[in-house]
Order: structure tokens, then C-alpha cells, then sequence
């Protein structure tokens, strides 16, 4: 998936991990007082760049208009990638992914201000992903195999999710996650800006129930919207490459260990 | 106003689903107040009546958005809540305990945008109406005394409604204890009241996107720099008034 790097520019100070591979006291010294001073270096030290969503802004049609990506991605998401570094340009915050930005700021529910931001970065990032033109219809392998063990099967799941997202009361998202420590897929409802990775869980796939994410083509008709999603949109080739990396860090089966 | 005939909740649910524009009730009816009616002991609420055509807010709101606003927005929120009062009924009268609590964020969430929305149409008026003219008298003069100017309280409200995060209203209150004006902002629908028991809302504007985003997509500031030229600031005397005699 990709993942906007961070750009660590630093051109008079040094890195705080090299500080202590540093042999000579003089010289250490110098660069001990510098890496203090890093807040006063007026270059900018984090960066986070908009990524494009994974199609043209109008492969969605009919379902998701080109007018709605515009203004979704490029007024709406690009206003938040620009807060963020806003943000950031005077922020001891530098060196971190994207997601371990998310973590960091959200401060275990005292989120900091930067918070909000990188959320949504990463929240619409991966919303676009979750979408494909010519999507929707059945997952397949080892994503259905997976739904049908925690669901019962492939409808009830989608009936739970399309509920879940009927039942959103304001803005929020609904995602599917992987629980890392139940170790089973399960359908989640957050509010405003709140993302699963926060929790340590890995997301699958999300749908945004914010008001702007369907207004325009859908008006106030979110079932269609929700619908149209399952049926249309919905990415199973990115949800079955995020259960592949997922279950690098997940242990989905029963170890299989030989009998002697 | 013509003496609206009680509906029976069949036809009142009917009603509804044909989505009535103005069958549901006559604001003027003055015995149950504005939006109820008396069916078989459980009082349902009802879609108020719009005191003013849907495009008679333009160019501030679009008629298109008054209309959905309306008849989709608020009727959902009227439906629903009358929903969630049945339910509650059913519960309490079995002593269903678990049931009562669960539908209290339903209630909670839909009856606050029936409350919400009901305020809303009465703060809004047409320009040749008076809408946008500043307010007089006393509520004029403790605006002078809490914020310091007009222009200072609406820069302080348009601050608020675009910094809230998510869904919400901004309001302009006045605190019964401290005989204060404050501003507030509440997440969702949640209502003025769960700010503050004391707090009586004289002000609100809708900052949910659905408010605005046909018209000004997702340049809130815009449609907020905007709403003030069709604010009934008449009404806003009325209910100062009342609350400080």
C-alpha cells in the first residue's frame, strides 16, 4: 500500500541517534549542544505528501461521481494533508510513518492537536484503496474464508456492515478490522476521525459515512450510498493484500505441529 | 391557520412515509404546542411547518437545501424518534430495564435533531421579513455588555462552528444562573441542555454538512460568514425576554 514517507531534512544538526556514535569529547560536545538546538533550525523536518488515489477521479462513475472525488480528495483530503504539515513544520514530531504518527498523537485518548490530522491523512489514504472501479460482488480465498468463519457467512456479514453504517449517529467511518488479540474479523464504527490503528487492530477495508462523502451524489439517501459501496466499490484485491501482510503479525490458524 | 384534524397514528405513520409537506401540523396550533399530537396517550411529535418558502432564503440557503433539509433531514429524525418513543413505551411497561437504557442514545439522537432543527426554522428568516437585521433593545445591549460588538459575537460563533470537528451545532446561549451570554457548540445533535441545565438556547446553527454542502461544498466559513444575513434576531429578543423578566 502506499504510504507517504516522511522527508527528514537536517542540514545543521545531527540526527539524535548518530549523537552517540560520536567519539570525540569536543566534537561531541559541539553536537550535543546542536541537537538541543533543533528547534530552533527553521527547516522544515517532517513532511507528509498528499498520494493519489489509485484510479482516474472519475473510474468510480457511476457510483461515486468525479465532482464528489474532486472535492473529497482534492479540496477536503489535500486540506488536511496541508494542516498536518502546517503543523508539523514546528513540531518535535519527525521520523515517524504514518502510522506510528497516528499512535504517537492520539496519546492514548488525550490526542495532541496534530491528531485530527494525520487521522484523516491516513483515514482517506486508505478509503481510496479500499475502492476500485469495477468492484464490489464477492471476496475470494482465504478474505472469504476468513468472513464466513466470523460472520456465518459472506450476507450476513454484508447485512452487519450495511447496519453498522445506517446506525452511525454524525460523522465517523465504519471499517472492517482485524483484532489482533481476539485474532478474528470484526465490524467497527468510529466517530469523526477515529481509526482502528489506534487500538493496535488491523484495518481491511473502510467506508466513509461522513456527509460529504455522498451528499452530492446521493443526497440524503445513505442506503443507496452504503449499497452501492458493497456492491460496486468495495476492493477485495486490497482487502486480500491486507490480509496477507496482516497475517505477518496475526496468527489466524492453529499452528499445525507435527504428531511424533 | 386551519384547525388541523387529529391524525391516527396509522395515517400519521402514512403520512410520513408520502412525505406530507404540509399535512403534518399547523404551527398555530396552540393547544399542544407546535409539532404534537395527542393519539391513544402517547404523544408522537411532528414535523413543524416552515413559516416561509423553501427558496425564500436564497441566496444564503438554496431552496434546494431547505427542502431536503426539511422534508428528508428533519422528517427522518421526526420518525424516528417517534420510533424510539414506542419502543421506549413497550419497554417501560414491561420493566424492561436494559431496553430503556439501550434506546436512550436513539432518543437522544433523534430527538435532539427534532428539538435542534424545530429551533433552527425559527431562527432563519427571509430578508424581507427582517431577516439579518441586527438585534435591539435589551438582547442588543447584552451583547454589547458579553462580547463587547454584534461583529465580535458573530466572528466568535463563525470561529467555533469551523474549527467543531465532525457533526454539530454552534450556539448562542444565555445562562439563566449567571444572566450571561455564552457561546457553545454541541457534538451530533446533541441539544443546548447537555451543555448545561441552565443554558437556554437563544441562537443555533446547524454545522452539519448536510446544512451546507450542496451549496458551499466544504467551505464552511463561507456558509457561515453567510447564515447571518437571514438570522431572526427578532425571535432571539423574544426568548431573552422571556427568560430575564
Amino acid at each position: 500500500m502506499a504510504m507517504a514517507l516522511p522527508l527528514a531534512y537536517a542540514s545543521s544538526v545531527v540526527h539524535p541517534f548518530e549523537a552517540g556514535r560520536l567519539s570525540f569529547s569536543t566534537k561531541a560536545t559541539k553536537h550535543k549542544k546542536q541537537i538541543y538546538q533543533f528547534r530552533n533550525v527553521t527547516k522544515v523536518l517532517a513532511y507528509y505528501g498528499l498520494t493519489n488515489p489509485p484510479y482516474k477521479l472519475d473510474a468510480l462513475e457511476p457510483y461515486m461521481s468525479r465532482r464528489t472525488l474532486e472535492l473529497h480528495w482534492g479540496n477536503i483530503h489535500r486540506g488536511y494533508s496541508d494542516s498536518l504539515n502546517k503543523q508539523l513544520a514546528n513540531s518535535p514530531l519527525y521520523g515517524c510513518t504514518m502510522e506510528e504518527l497516528i499512535k504517537t498523537t492520539f496519546n492514548n485518548g488525550n490526542p495532541l492537536p496534530e491528531y485530527n490530522n494525520a487521522a484523516e491523512v491516513w483515514n482517506h489514504d486508505f478509503f481510496w484503496e479500499s475502492m476500485q472501479p469495477n468492484g464490489g460482488r464477492l471476496p475470494w480465498g482465504g478474505v472469504l474464508d476468513q468472513i464466513e468463519k466470523d460472520f456465518g457467512s459472506f450476507s450476513n456479514f454484508r447485512d452487519e456492515f450495511v447496519h453498522s453504517a445506517m446506525m452511525l449517529f454524525g460523522s465517523g467511518w465504519v471499517w472492517l478490522v482485524l483484532k489482533t488479540n481476539e485474532r478474528r474479523l470484526l465490524i467497527v464504527r468510529t466517530s469523526n476521525a477515529l481509526c482502528p490503528l489506534v487500538w493496535g487492530d488491523i484495518p481491511i477495508i473502510s467506508l466513509d459515512m461522513w456527509e460529504h462523502a455522498y451528499y452530492l451524489d446521493y443526497k440524503d439517501d445513505v442506503s443507496k450510498y452504503v449499497n452501492n459501496f458493497m456492491d460496486h466499490l468495495i476492493s477485495w484485491h486490497s482487502a486480500t493484500t491486507r490480509m496477507v501482510r496482516a497475517e505477518a503479525f496475526v496468527n489466524l490458524g492453529e499452528p499445525k505441529i507435527p504428531v511424533a | 391557520m386551519a384547525l388541523r384534524t387529529l391524525f391516527t397514528k396509522k395515517s400519521l405513520a402514512l403520512a410520513s412515509a408520502f412525505r406530507p409537506i404540509a399535512v403534518a401540523s399547523a404551527a398555530g396550533d396552540q393547544r399542544l404546542g407546535s409539532g404534537l399530537s395527542q393519539t391513544r396517550g402517547l404523544t408522537v411529535a411532528a414535523l413543524p411547518d416552515l413559516p416561509y418558502d423553501y427558496g425564500a432564503l436564497e441566496p444564503a440557503i438554496s431552496g434546494e437545501i431547505m427542502r431536503l433539509h426539511h422534508q428528508k433531514h428533519h422528517q427522518a429524525y421526526v420518525t424516528n424518534y417517534n420510533n424510539a418513543l414506542e419502543q421506549l413505551e413497550a419497554a417501560i411497561a414491561k420493566g424492561d430495564a436494559t431496553a430503556v437504557v439501550r434506546l436512550q442514545n436513539a432518543i437522544k439522537f433523534n430527538g435532539g435533531g427534532h428539538v435542534n432543527h424545530s429551533i433552527f426554522w425559527k431562527n432563519l428568516k427571509p430578508v424581507n421579513e427582517g431577516g439579518g437585521e441586527p438585534p435591539h433593545s435589551s438582547l442588543g445591549w447584552a451583547i454589547d455588555t458579553d462580547f463587547g460588538s454584534l461583529e465580535a459575537l458573530v466572528q466568535k460563533m463563525n470561529a467555533e462552528g469551523a474549527a467543531l470537528q465532525g457533526s454539530g451545532w454552534v450556539w448562542l446561549a444565555l445562562d439563566k444562573g449567571f444572566k450571561k451570554l455564552t457561546v457553545e457548540t454541541t457534538a451530533n445533535q446533541d441539544p443546548l441542555v447537555t451543555k448545561g441545565a441552565n443554558l437556554v438556547p437563544l441562537l443555533g446553527i446547524d454545522v452539519w454538512e448536510h446544512a451546507y454542502y450542496l451549496q458551499y461544498k466544504n467551505v464552511r466559513p463561507d456558509y457561515l460568514k453567510n447564515i447571518w444575513k437571514v438570522i431572526d434576531w427578532k425571535y432571539a429578543s423574544e426568548v431573552y425576554e422571556k427568560e430575564t423578566a
